[in-house]
Parts: structure tokens; sequence; C-alpha cells
């Protein structure tokens, strides 16, 4: 099948319900997405599917065959992620990071769709686990993109 | 633990193993280079001795490569908590280079890293404190030996140099050599002994908020732990583990079909596991989940066999039915006299759940055996020399053919140490050897719930006399139960393990007669370092028994441990601290601008060599405690970063508040009842209250940082819900209560 990620088609040969989180990371070598859980409590593995972030680890990859998709290696590209990033050092959010890829791509996905959130939008978007504890670091940064 | 506590982590481990002090380093490397481990990944110069004192050998640490970049390899293994920075900074500041030029990786096993009291570890927050002035000679000896370099470059004497960050300078003709131009000379110079460190005021780096090293590759996902890797011809594998620890497989009821399943390439039975080995991890994955695998009864005798019938619940009986008088480890005065002549006698008992470390990046492990008869590991660590000597024998080789890597932690809290059971690297080992290719082992969220090493249940009894005045006289406890120090390094008979009662032991109110004691029971379950230890449980206990001693002498508990720590102007200060911080002591309960009723509750707490004091305010929602904000001052004698403490003390609270609220493993049946984050919740962003931090250096011996923020915050939660609630926590977690009224 035919996936589309940041901007590439690749053919991959994996079996349809094989989750999209594997086919990224194994098939295609990309392991800036994390697995945490395998069952859609963490976010480690979140990545965009038409701009949606979306729990990788549960996606079945032929649910997204021809989508396009977007990864935590792409992140510089899209100029709402680079102010992330961006936030997300000034803040110095990250403490053993494994979380962050899919706090970023949580992140992202939030300020694309609504570039001036309130308090509980955040709240209502930033949900991904963070074991370290870096919750008051990932707010303070959202806040600082969302206020330009 | 304080870094006396250290002599409790010998060399040799309950393993039967014998650390030796051969590492990998050739004894003459002639470059500021380091490359042990040639292209390929073949190691070169195995075996040799290195005799010098450990944390001496520059050429062993840095690497100045000619742009200037400095490389560093840290006796200690990033995992979050800001190492490899505050090692930058400090070797930065002597040796007068920018941090921010630092690369910095974790150095191979080898007896010039043992910069711990002669051991190598990180964890007991020991790793800054315990190689502090070590790792600042190593900056100054390296400084040196490029002022020679420059000074033979110039033809000028010594006496003439002075460095700017990365440059040597000789302002009498203007002149400046880059270090980077000059580290191949330097590096042919013998290492200067005892030179001298800078004063503290001249300081560019140590004691500033410097920026993370790790931040910017951690924000982009270019962050690589050891799941991430890769060799190749690499194979992958998964686990299924016996459900009960000591059980072995037994027949497999579909292996064929299993054998056909896309991409499988073998199915292994390995020592209470069956694996695996895939082309992907998902194949490997899905099909050991497949399995039908029979499980024997553990054998006779078989090494922590979990029994059938063992339940977390049962297993708090056992504790509680666990009668003294136990293994004294403090005593004072006359308790048992003092409690006679009491004017009133108080006692609770307290408990606290096993808890799982959930770390977020699940363990893995890579083998890959070289043709030379190598085997090269790639596996997440706390002790690389351990590792190396476990791993040597788990592969029948000599110690000195392992060649250990230790890539960065997806968090640890103290899930790396080594623990029977625990770790698959020695399936990894066993499948690479098996298949003939290298192998990575990734153990599923599920799996690594079965097979953690837990935080121990714990139980402690306390019996307090208070005076006609209300000021407790006397104070009797008795913690019961099986620690991390004594399951895995051993405890004297006659001794009490100190992670079964640091934090109960050790505190400083003036009560006049105490008896603190040990009752050993040993846990059925794999038992293991949770971030700060016993103090993580028994901070709890102590604290909140101290709101008890209070409110029965009606006593404020803020005033009573101002009162009761009068001579200790460290300690008292640091209270004051932090009540000035929070705006000012009130118990409450009161009502907040929001409308809802809320309280405050106070814990002091010396861990790990450093002191600190909490506050924290919560009201409830629905019946639910409601963490709003918490306030810590901490006072670790003198500090490298106070941004990265202060990222830690938040770090910390988040755990702290975590097993606080919500955390427990329980175990039915011989078997964990959660196997995931949906069956163990660990705290998620919506209760991560506000947090403040105050920095306080008294100037006392360096402590940790890394847990002495976590041990108040479960007390200070707990006497806060007491104030509102009026029922006493007792018990861990607070999911487990129920709070009469919904909203007070
Ligand atoms: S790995 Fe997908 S949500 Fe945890
Ligand atoms: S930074 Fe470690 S899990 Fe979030």
């Amino acid at each position: 099948m035919e996936l589309i990620i940041n901007g590439t088609t690749h053919q991959v040969d994996a079996e349809e319900d094989t989750p999209l989180l594997w086919v990224i990371r194994d098939d295609l070598g990309m392991t800036g997405t994390k697995y945490g859980c395998g069952l859609a409590q963490c976010g480690a593995c979140t990545v965009l599917v038409d701009g949606q972030p979306t729990r990788s680890c549960v996606t079945p990859v032929g649910s997204v065959a021809g989508l396009p998709i977007t990864t935590i290696e792409a992140i510089n590209e899209d100029p709402v992620g680079r102010r992330v990033v961006e936030a997300w050092v000034e803040h110095q959010v990250p403490q053993c990071g494994y979380c962050q890829s899919g706090q970023v791509m949580a992140a992202t996905a939030l300020l694309k769709e609504n570039p001036q959130p309130s308090e509980e939008d955040i709240a209502a978007s930033m949900v991904n686990l963070c074991r370290c504890g870096t919750y008051n670091a990932i707010a303070a940064a959202v806040r600082d993109v969302a206020q330009g | 633990m304080n870094l006396a506590a250290l002599e409790h982590f010998p060399l040799s481990h309950r393993w039967p193993i014998n650390l030796t002090r051969r590492g990998f380093l050739g004894a003459s490397l002639g470059a500021l280079v380091l490359g042990v481990l040639l292209p390929g990944g073949t190691a070169r110069a195995q075996g040799a001795v290195a005799e010098a004192k450990p944390g001496t050998r520059v050429p062993a640490f840095l690497e100045i490569r000619p742009d200037g970049t400095v490389l560093l390899k840290s006796p200690f293994i990033e995992g979050g908590q800001g190492i490899f920075t505050a090692m930058a900074q400090i070797v930065g500041e002597e040796l007068d280079a920018d941090p921010s030029r630092f690369v910095v990786e974790c150095a191979e096993p080898g007896s010039d890293y043992m910069v711990v009291g002669g051991r190598r570890l990180t964890g007991g927050s020991f790793s800054v404190r315990s190689s502090y002035t070590t790792m600042r000679g190593l900056g100054a000896a390296a400084r040196q030996m490029l002022l020679q370099a420059a000074a033979g470059r110039l033809g000028v004497p010594v006496s003439e140099l002075t460095t700017e960050p990365g440059k040597v300078v000789h302002a009498a003709s203007g002149r400046s050599i880059e270090y980077g131009e000059l580290a191949a000379e330097a590096a042919a110079l013998p290492v200067p002994e005892d030179v001298p460190l800078k004063a503290e005021s001249d300081f560019r780096w140590i004691k500033k908020p410097v920026a993370r090293l790790d931040v910017l590759e951690k924000s982009t996902g270019k962050a690589v732990y050891a799941i991430d890797l890769t060799v190749e011809g690499m194979l992958q594998a998964a686990v299924q583990h016996a459900p009960r620890f000591g059980a072995e497989p037994g027949a497999i009821a579909n292996e064929a079909e299993v054998k056909a399943m896309k991409g499988v390439h073998s199915i292994h039975r390995l020592p209470g596991a069956v694996a695996v080995v895939a082309d992907r991890w998902w194949q490997a994955r899905r099909a050991v989940e497949t399995l039908q695998v029979e499980w024997t009864e553990p054998a006779a005798g078989a090494r922590f066999a979990m029994p059938a019938d063992f339940s977390s619940d049962g297993f708090r009986a056992t504790l509680a039915a666990a009668s003294g008088p136990g293994v004294a480890a403090e005593s004072e005065g006359d308790s048992a006299a003092a409690m006679q002549g009491a004017a009133r006698v108080i006692e609770a008992t307290y408990d606290a759940p096993f808890l799982a470390h959930g770390q977020l990046e699940p363990p893995s492990a890579l083998a890959r055996w070289n043709e030379d008869g190598t085997l090269e590991l790639w596996l997440p660590n706390q002790a690389p020399e351990m590792f190396q000597q476990v791993a040597a024998k788990a592969a029948g080789i000599e110690p000195e053919k392992v060649i250990l890597h230790s890539p960065m932690l997806g968090g640890f809290f103290g899930r790396h140490f080594l623990y029977e059971g625990a770790s698959p690297f020695p399936q990894a080992i066993q499948l690479a050897k098996a298949v003939g290719r290298p192998v990575k082992v990734i153990w599923s969220r599920e799996e690594e719930f079965l097979r953690d090493a837990l935080r121990p249940l714990s139980l402690a009894r306390f019996r307090a006399g208070l005076d006609a005045e209300g000021l407790p006289v006397a104070l009797e406890a008795e913690a019961v139960g099986e620690g991390p120090i004594g399951r895995w390094f051993g405890r004297k008979p006659d001794a009490a393990d100190p992670s079964v009662v640091e934090g109960i032991s050790g505190k400083l109110y003036a009560i006049p007669n105490r008896s603190i004691a040990h009752v050993p029971v040993e846990s059925p379950a794999i038992i293991g370092f949770w971030r700060s230890v016993g103090h993580s449980m028994n901070d709890f206990f102590y604290e909140t028994f101290f709101d008890e001693m209070a409110d029965a002498g009606q006593q404020d508990p803020y005033e009573l441990r101002l009162r009761l720590l009068a001579d200790h102007p460290r300690q008292k200060a640091l209270l004051e601290a932090v009540g000035e911080l929070s705006g000012g002591w009130k118990r409450g309960p009161f009502t907040a601008e929001d409308g809802s009723r809320r309280a405050r509750g106070v814990a002091m707490a010396s861990p790990f060599g450093s002191e600190v004091a909490t506050i924290a305010e919560v009201s409830l929602r629905q019946g639910e405690v409601v963490v709003h904000d918490v306030w810590v001052a901490i006072d670790p004698g003198s500090i490298v970063n106070p941004a990265i403490i202060e990222a830690q003390v938040n770090s910390a609270v988040a755990l702290g508040l975590s097993s606080a609220l919500l955390e427990e493993v329980v175990y039915v049946d011989g078997a964990p009842q959660a196997r995931n984050f949906d069956g163990y919740p660990i705290l998620p962003p919506d209760r991560m209250p506000r947090v403040h931090v105050r920095i306080i250096e008294s100037g006392a011996p360096m402590g940790g940082i890394g847990e002495p923020g976590l041990p108040g915050v479960p007390p200070a939660v707990a006497n806060a819900v007491s104030v509102l609630t009026g029922q006493r926590v007792r018990s861990l977690p607070l999911s487990k209560m129920q709070f009469s009224a919904t909203d007070i």
C-alpha cells in the first residue's frame, strides 16, 4: 500500500492491521515517533493524520493509506511546528524526552487548528502523559506560542 | 541515602559475580582521543588494566576536536535528570570551555569512571555530589595541559598565559591559540596532578541556569534511545513471560501455526519466557502473544518463585501481623520509660503499596556477537560495569569481551539497576546466539508491568508519647518489610536495611526518646529502587504521623515543627522559607477565591544529603483530591544549575503526587492486575499542580537533586487532606479513600 509521510510517498508491504507506529518505526526507520504503551494511553506515538493528532499505536496502517501523515521528523518544515519547537527549547521542556515527540505533535496540531487556544482548550488537547512531569513547562510553552 | 550509604553499594552484587577493576581502555592511548570502539564496533586493546585513580586520566574523558567542540565521556547516564549538562558545566568551568560546545555521552565500562567513591552508578542522587571535585579537577588538569602545549608552541612560560573560553591567550603579545589546535600536543603531555581549582567567585557557568544540551534533539525526535537502535542484519524479538516468576515454559499447543505466521523467523524457549524472533517487532509480538504456552509450576527452591496465592492485600496483612521488636536502626534515650511517663500515648499504623516505575520507554536490549568473539550490547542501565559482569556471565565469556553501550534513557527512576529477571538483555544475548544474527528484544508495556522490579509494599507502626503540654517526648517506630538494598546487596542479620528505615530514622526533631527498628519480612515480589527509595514512603509515614502527634497535643503542625527544629538552624530556616514562599503558613480549612474549601499541609524531609520543606494546598472536587499548589524549599548545600534543580523538583513533585493520588500495583493470585496504564493510572496533565521552588544554598556539603523533591509531597498532601476532611490518611493511594462529602 501507499503511505504518504511528510510529503513523501512510500510503498510499504505490511499487513493492513499493523499499527501505523510500527510501520513508521520498523519499515521506514523513522524512530522519532515513540512506543510507550501500545494502547492509546500515553500519546508518545502521536502523529498527524490529515492534520489530526492520532495515536499511531492503535491506528491500523490500512486505514490511513493515501492520507497525508506528518511525523516529528518533519516538524521543522511546518511554520507552527517550528514555533512549537522554539518554545520547547525556550522553556527547556524535555527531561528524559521520550514523550516529547508526541507532546510536540499534539501541541502543533492544537495550534494549527486553533492559533489562540484558551486554557481550557489547552487542557483539553494536551492530554499526553509525561512520566517526568514536564506538564507545567509544556503548558507554558504552548501558551507562549498561542500568544505569538 | 547519604553519601555514607554508598557503603551499602558494595562492589559485588548478590549475583555470584565480582566486579574487577579491569576496563576496556588500553593503558597507552596517546592522544586526547577516546575511540575505544573502532568503527564497525569491534573493540581494541581489550583487557588492559588502567592504573590511574578513577577520574584523573584526562584522555579517558575528554576529546577536544579541531573545531573546538569537546567530547566528554560521562561516568553517568542521562535519563532526564540533566546530568550530561551538569557534567559539561562542571568540567567546562575548570577547562574554560563553554558547556554549549560539549557533546556528552555515557562512558563505556572502565575503572577510570568509577568516580562514585570507587564505584559507578547513576542513582541515589549521587552523581554531581560524589564527583563534583573530581570532575572539576579533571577539567583543571586538561586546561593545564593545554596551557603547557601553548607555552611550547609560543615559546613563552606558562605563567604568562591565561585562557578565555576555548582558547589560550598570551596577553603580552596579543596572541591566542584555539584549544582545538592544541589538543593533539596537549594530549601527549603527562596529566598534571593537583591543579588548583577556580575560586567560586570566578565561576562563569557553575550555579547558572545553563541551557540543557539535549533539549533541541529531544524536541525534534532526534534523541536516540535503546529502543530505537538498529544494526545491520538485525532481527527483532518479543517475549511472553511466565505469568508467575519462577514458572517455566512447557508444551506449546500451536507452535507450528505460529511459526508459519508472516515474518516469523523462529520460536524459542527461554528461562521463564518464550520468545519469537521475526523481521519486524510487531510480527514478533503478535506471534508470541498467539503462542499457547503451558507454564510449569516453579521448581522447588526456585529463586524468587512467585507463590500462586500471593496477593498484595495478603502481604499487607502479613506485614501487619509481623511483630517487633526487630532490628534496631536508631535508639536514643529511653523510649519505653518515657512512654510510661507520658501524659498521653497515641499510635497508628501506616502502609504504602507496591509501585511500578512506569518510565515511558519500555525496556529493550540489542545484542550482537562479533566475529572476534566479543559480544556487543546496547541496553538501558544505571551501572555499566555491573551489567557488563552479569552479561558476561549470561554469555559465558570474560567480562572484557562484553562491549557495553549505554544509550540515553527514556526515564528510569531506579528502573534500570540490575534486578533478577527484570531486564531483557539475557534474552537478547541468548537469542542472538541462537539465530546467529543480531537481535533486539523489546518488552511490550504489558510484559514490562509483569516484570518490573517494584517499590516494596511497606508498613510502619508508630507510637508517640506526649507530655502534659502536648509535646512529643517519645517516639517508637517499626518499619516492616524488605528493602532493595538488602535484597540485592545483602543485609547483615543484626543490621537494619537503610532502604527500609531511611526517613523514619535520621529525623532531626527534638524528641528526646526514640527507638526505630526494622522488622524484616521478605517480599515474594521482585523489588527495586524507586525514585527516593525508602524516603518515598517513609517520609509519608513519619510526617503524616507527625501531624497526628501535633493534633493530639493540640499544637499547630507547622509551629510544632519549627519548635522541634529550634536547634537545627538549617532546617528551621528552610521551613520558614517555604512558609514565606507560600505567602505565610495557614493550615485552613479556608475558602479560596473560587469558593472552594481548601487546606494546606506541610512536611519536612532530609533525603540524599539535601533538606526539603514542602507545603501543598488541596481541595476536593466530586470526592476527588485536587492539588492546586505545591511549594518546595530545597537546600542542597550548594548547587550547579538552578534551572535543572527547578525542573527536577517539578518532576519529583509530579511523581510524588502521582504515587500519593493514584498508583498501586495490586497482586492477586500471584499476578499483577494491571498490565498497562489503563489499569495503572499515572498523573495526567490536568492533575498537575502549580509548583513553586525556592533554592537555598546553605553551604552545607552538597546534597542530591534528582530524588529529594519527592518525599515531602505525599505527606504534605495527606496532611492537607486530613485537615480538609477530618479523615486520617494512613494508606496510599488517596484514590482508594472515600471522602464523605463530595465537595467540602
Ligand atoms: S504508544 Fe500510543 S498511546 Fe501510548
Ligand atoms: S520527558 Fe520523560 S516522559 Fe516526558
